[in-house]
Parts: structure tokens; sequence; C-alpha cells
């Protein structure tokens, strides 16, 4: 391991430090899980204190994609229009069962699980799941961010 | 070469012919900003003017009506809780008392007093978030979380009666899932202080506000003739001056025990409508208090005849065959975990064989009452109505939240319907934006408080 | 009004054309044949003592797999109707066959009729005649088949994009 390395090593966990505290979420909220979304971003559950607080309604502005709700297939191509406007580094959490497996949805309108269209990060199940677990999953995304190689 | 204008090198050749403006089209795409709902509202303006709206809807869809199809009446209970999420308690009990309308069963006193509590309880919720979301919407963030802040204190009520923050599952066919917990008044009345603090300092920041006056006031009206006509119940028609509430024309459960005003608005504008959801909230509250001080049944208090036994003992003797004089002794549970002994059973649930599980003494202490559980859980049997069909109307957080019941004698509905009281408002949103600006899309779409769930199904 | 007298000016006026009422559980019903549909419908709105002013819903019943009227019409369209003035409601039906899945459309009377009719359009596939723009309501317009009908399979997956899963 040479010198070059330690500097690139130790500026990915700067990085990655940055990155983690700072998300700048897209929230796609459909449905009911929308609600304990809200929960979780309001004033008891605070999410602004681990650096989330801010969401980006427009895709090119935002680099994590909150999926909350059932996705619908009529909903399915505009989900990953979205997906595929987001620029790198990009991260998607599957908040809600639905987002996850399809839920209790077994049926002809419900997509099984988004990640037959987009690749998940982290998976948040839950119907819907309390802010608690929510705030869980989000810090398993933030160890994810900080642990990967940052590319810029 | 003919001389071009300033007006066509801008714009592009043939612009100066009719020397007339071109319409521009703006998505507003199912994925946007508004916390309310997924809905696609394509307008054609000219200018800052929306000149023709088309709306969209259907992003949702979640196949409620065949997955009520698929199994026993209670399974569709879930499935009723995630219709208008905001409120679910109001969905779950519509729909059992349709089920119920239908079996020809009355439920006793006082399920019927905890309904009217937890469906007010409901109601107040989807007034938060709905006041809450519009006013965010329109750059009024704190009133947001003060709302959200409110939300919380109900939602922890909610959490001790059911066990769930939002998909509770409450209601059953008969009857509730099991009855208070101890100490619930006071709790309520600790949450409500706190709700009507907050109301107070929403007051103060809106309602006198030069701003969100200005954008609400004579925005999105329609005229009470118009709103009758697109079949708008709830907030928006009483808003618009008429005093429709299905709580009072056709009293359920103990509506007519207790005294409430409806409050009217008289223009049918947005700030209306804010207005009456106001003043619905305080309502609300009253109703809660009247009911909870009027509950039959009073205090819950462990049945007195003889040793009461702990539960896990009793299943034990139960299963090893000890069952000599086990019939007789009471079980003492915490009256809000389901699986209810004798004397919380009766209070809450109707004692009907054929409808509702039997108490646990009758189910782990005789034959009979073994088989009974088997027959209301096993496929094939269970609730069984006679064929026919019911509608049954409760008054939603959004207006007439109806519910028909087809049945055709066997276990399975045989087709559910559910009456969106959200659907006639949206329906509307296209004659309600058409003549305005193109910034007053956002104030109406927030005051219709349409809940995806409960439009898409 | 009582519902018995609502159901009776309904006969009065109709004559032979209500074909059944009933009033399971206290829900007043008539079933009235799919030609003098929008002259009851149009009857109970402007009529002074009816004035059933608001349409409550407009939805359908598939009788496929019904004991007992597997032979009978198909369809049943269900309209609920309330009068804000009187306080009172009625349900009218009508029964339709599988092959001659049509009816009047009540848009002309009701605005909320075109929306409530696209849905079931979209979910049973009975056409409204003179309905302005039928297309489907809550589904894509790639779906094909009518979803709430019995002989729809719950799980019958047909998705825009992503896998057949």
């Amino acid at each position: 391991m040479g010198v070059g390395s330690f500097f690139t090593g130790k500026l990915d966990e700067a990085i990655g430090w940055a990155r983690k505290y700072s998300i700048f979420q897209y929230p796609f909220v459909t449905a009911c899980c929308g609600m304990e979304y809200m929960a979780t971003a309001c004033s008891h559950y605070d999410v602004d204190r681990f650096g989330a607080g801010l969401p980006r309604f427009s895709p090119r502005q935002a680099d994590v994609l909150f999926v909350v709700g059932t996705i619908s297939h009529k909903m399915a191509p505009v989900l990953k229009r979205i997906y595929d406007q987001m620029c790198e580094p990009k991260w998607v959490v599957a908040f809600g069962v639905c987002t996850c497996t399809g839920g209790f949805y077994d049926n002809y309108a419900t997509v099984q699980g988004i990640d037959t269209i987009i690749p998940v990060d982290v998976y948040i199940p839950g119907c819907p799941p309390r802010p608690e677990s929510v705030i869980d999953g989000l810090m398993k995304l933030q160890d994810k961010i900080a642990a990967g190689a940052q590319r810029f | 070469m003919a001389e071009r204008t300033t007006r066509e090198l801008f714009l592009g050749d043939g612009a100066a012919v009719d020397g007339g403006s071109e319409h521009l089209h703006v998505n507003m795409g199912p994925a946007h900003p508004a916390m309310h709902g997924i809905i696609r509202i394509f307008a054609e303006l000219d200018g800052e003017t929306v000149v023709k709206a088309e709306v969209e809807i259907g992003y949702l869809h979640r196949a409620f009506e065949k997955d009520c199809e698929a199994g026993p009446y209670n399974h569709a209970i879930p499935f009723t809780d995630r219709l208008n999420y905001v409120s679910p308690l109001i969905n779950n009990f519509g729909y059992a008392s349709a089920v119920e309308k239908l079996l020809g069963i009355d439920i006793t006193e006082r399920c019927k007093y905890i309904r009217v509590v937890m469906s007010e309880i409901s109601r107040i919720c989807d007034h938060l978030t709905c006041v809450g979301a519009s006013a965010m919407e329109l750059g009024a963030f704190t009133v947001f979380l003060y709302m959200i802040k409110a939300r919380e204190f109900l939602w922890e009520l909610v959490e001790d009666v059911t066990g769930a923050r939002l998909t509770i599952s409450y209601g059953r066919v008969g009857g509730v899932k099991a009855d208070l917990p101890e100490g619930f008044d006071a709790k309520v009345r600790n949450a409500l202080v706190e709700v009507r603090q907050v109301l107070r300092e929403v007051h103060t920041l809106l309602t006198g506000n030069r701003i969100f006056m200005d954008r609400m006031v004579g925005v999105g009206a329609l005229s009470r003739e118009e709103t009758i006509a697109w079949g708008i119940t709830g907030p928006l028609l009483r808003a618009a001056g008429v005093p429709f509430d299905v709580r009072r024309a056709q009293p359920y459960w103990a509506y007519d025990r207790v005294e409430f005003e409806i409050p009217l608005g008289k223009n049918g504008d947005n700030f209306d409508r804010y207005l009456v959801r106001m003043a619905e909230m305080e309502q609300s509250m009253r109703i809660v208090e009247q009911a909870l001080a009027g509950m039959p049944g009073g205090a819950i208090n462990v049945d007195d005849q003889g040793k009461p036994i702990d539960p896990a003992a009793y299943v034990d003797k139960g299963k090893q065959g000890k069952t000599e004089g086990l019939l007789l002794v009471p079980i003492t549970l915490s009256p809000n975990l389901q699986g209810q002994d004798r004397g919380a059973q009766g209070r809450v649930n109707v004692r009907d064989k054929r409808v509702v599980l039997p108490p646990k003494e009758d189910t782990y202490g005789s034959i009979e009452g073994l088989m009974n559980h088997f027959m209301l859980v096993m496929d094939g049997y269970g609730i069984r109505p006679p064929a026919g069909e019911a509608y049954f109307a409760v008054e939603g957080a959004n207006g007439e939240l109806g519910f028909y019941v087809v049945s055709d004698g066997t276990d399975r509905p045989y087709r559910v319907r559910c009456r969106p009281p959200c659907l006639p408002p949206v329906a509307a949103i296209p004659r309600m934006i058409e003549g305005e600006m193109v910034a007053d899309v956002v104030p109406t779409f927030g005051s219709v408080n349409m809940i995806g769930g409960e439009l898409d199904r | 009004m009582d519902g018995q007298a609502i159901l009776a000016r309904l006969r009065a006026r109709l004559g032979g054309r209500v074909l059944e009422t009933h009033d399971f559980r206290g829900d007043h019903t008539a079933v009235v044949a799919r030609e003098a549909i929008l002259d009851a419908l149009a009857f109970c709105r402007d009529d002074h003592g009816l004035a059933f002013d608001l349409l409550v819903d407009i939805t359908a019943v598939d009788y496929l797999e019904f004991p007992g009227r597997e032979d009978g019409p198909r369809f049943e369209v269900v309209y609920h109707l309330y009068a804000t003035a009187h306080n009172h409601r009625v349900r009218l039906k009508v029964r339709v066959e599988e092959d001659d899945a049509r009816v009047p459309t009540a848009s002309g009377l009701w605005p909320i009729a075109d929306w409530l009719e696209r849905e079931v359009w979209d979910m049973f596939g009975i056409r409204f005649e003179g309905h302005p723009d039928l297309r489907r309501l809550l589904l894509y317009e790639e779906f094909v088949g009518h979803p709430l009908r019995k002989d729809y399979p719950i799980n019958r997956r047909q998705p825009l994009i992503g896998p057949k899963v």
C-alpha cells in the first residue's frame, strides 16, 4: 500500500462523511407510507438531525430516492423515468413493504417490489414502518454511503 | 424577402400571422411536490390563466374491490384501512356497519360510543393533515410542523387503543377488536388540551393572515347548485352552504345522543373550506368529550365472581383437557388486547355466535365454544350474511363514505363497493381551476383533500 | 318522503317499466328497464316530491357466479341517489346482458356521472351511450380486459415495464 492510496482512502472517507450527512432526498410519496414519512420528517421524529431534512422535489437535485408507498403498474414508468433523471451518485430506499415486495397487494395492479424495475439500496419493511424503523433504515443507508468508494 | 417583425424573430415563423399567442401546455405530472397524492393535472395556459385542464387519476389503483372478494368478510378490514389512510378508523367502521346492516344485527351500546370516539379522533387527524399540508404548499411550513405535532398526540391515543398508529384494523363485523384501555379518559383529555393549543396557534398564524387570505379567498369557488350537481359532499359542500352531514341527516351509532354543530360556509371557496375544517375539528373534540362522558359500561373493572386466573394458565389447562369448572372461572386480560374474556367481550361485541368469535373462557373451557370458534374461522364457514345487498353511508372526513356490499350467502363478499368521497371533488377540479391562475391550482388542490388510496382504490 | 311512497311514485310514472322493487334492510330499490332508465333518473331529479339532486354513486355488479342468477342478465348497473332537501335515498338498478352491455349515459343530468361511468367502463366493460369521452379512468389504456368481471383472475399481470412477476 503506497502513500497514494492512503490519501485517496482518507479522501474517500471524508467525502463519504460529507455525503452521508447531507442527504437530499426525493420523497416519491404515493400512499399510506407517506403519512409515516411525514411523521418521521417532522418535529417529533426529526430526520433533520441526520442531515436529511431537506427534500428536493426535483430528481436533478436529489441524491436519494425514497420510494414511499405502493407503486402500481400505471406509475411504474414514471418511477423509472424519475430514477433515470437522477444524477450519480444516487441511492434508492424502498420504504414500506409495498415497495419491497408488493405488500399484500398480490393483484393485477401492483408492482411486486420496485427492485423489479430499479436497483434498491435499503429496504425498510413495515406497513407502514414505524418512524424508528425509518430512522434505522436511514442510518444503514448512511453507513452504506460512507463505506463505498466515492466517485466524483 | 418579407420583413421580419421582432415578434417573428423571437417566436419563429408564423407567429405574427394571426398576431395571437399560443397556449402553453403544462403537465403537473403524477410525481409532484404536493403531499396529497399522485394525480396528473394537464393544464393549458394562456399566460398565467388556466384555459383548460384535464385530470388523470388511477396512479394508486390497488384493486381494493377485487381483493375484498377474495377472502372472508373480516379479511377486508385491513384493505379498508388503506382506503382513506389518514382516517382509517372511519373506513373500518363504515365497512363493518355495512356488513352488519346486511346481517341485520345491531351492535352493543358501548361499541357504538367507542366507534364514535375513535371516528372523531380519526377525523381530527385527517383535518390536521389536510390543513397542514395545504398550508405547507402555500409556504406556511411552520403550520405543517405544528399540525403534525398535534397529530402525534392523537396517534399516541390511537396506538394505545388499537396497537398501531396508522393502519389499525380495529373494526370487526359485530363490534371492534377489543375494549378501550384503562386510563383512556385521562389520556384523551391531555391530548385534546394539546390539540386545542395547536389549533389556537394555527388560527393566529393563518386565519387573519393577509397572504393566506389573498391566496385562498375567492379561489376555487363552486356555487351551491354546482357542488350538488357534481356529487360533492362533506366539508366542500358545507363550505358552499348546504348543511348536509350524514351524522345529522341519518344518524348512526351514537351520533343522535351527542350534541354538535355543523359549521357552514357561504362562498364555497378555499378559505371557507379551511374555516369549515378548522371548526369541524373543534366540534369533533366536543363529540369525543361527550361520548366519553356518556359511555355505558363505565370504568373497566375486573369481573368479581370468583378468583380470576391468568390467561396463559387458563389456556394451558384447557389444552391439557383439565376443563373441570374452567368455564366459570373468569380470565383477567388487559381490556384492549384481543382474545377477550367474557366480561369485556359482551361489552363491545354483539353476542351473536354466527358473527363474533366466542370469549376465551368458552373457547378453551367447553367443546361448544371451541366448535363455535372453528366454525367462524374455517374456510367456507364463518360469517355468512343472507343473500342480498346493503348500502351504508358514514360521514368520512371528506364527505359521504358509502359501502355497498352484495352478498351471495357464502362466507365471501360477492361485491364490495366503496363510494369514495374525494372522487367528485377531484372530478370537479377542472371546473374549479378553469379561469383561475396557475398558482391557484395549488391551494385548490390542497383544499380538495384528495387521498390517493380512497380515490383510486 | 317515505320509501314506499318513493317507489309508488316511480311506478306511477314509469308503469310497467319498473320491473321489480324491494326494500331489503330498509334500502328502497327499483329495478328499471334499460329504455326507461334515463327517464327514471330525470324524473327522480326534477320531480319536486322526489328531488334527488345528489347522484351519490354509479356502480355495477357482475352476477356471473351468483348462485341462482347464472342464467339471467349478467350485469346490473346500480345508481344510488340522495335528496338534500327531503333527506331520502333510493337505489335504481338496470340489468344488462353480457353481449349487449350498453346503458344510456346520465352525464347529461349530473356532471359527476362522467367519471363514475368511465370507472364502470374501466372495471366492467359496460358502454354508456352518448358519453362524451368513454375511456379508462383508473387503469392505463394499454390494459386489456375489465378486471372486476368475475372471469378476470386477480393476479394476472400486465405490466407496462418490468417483468411479468
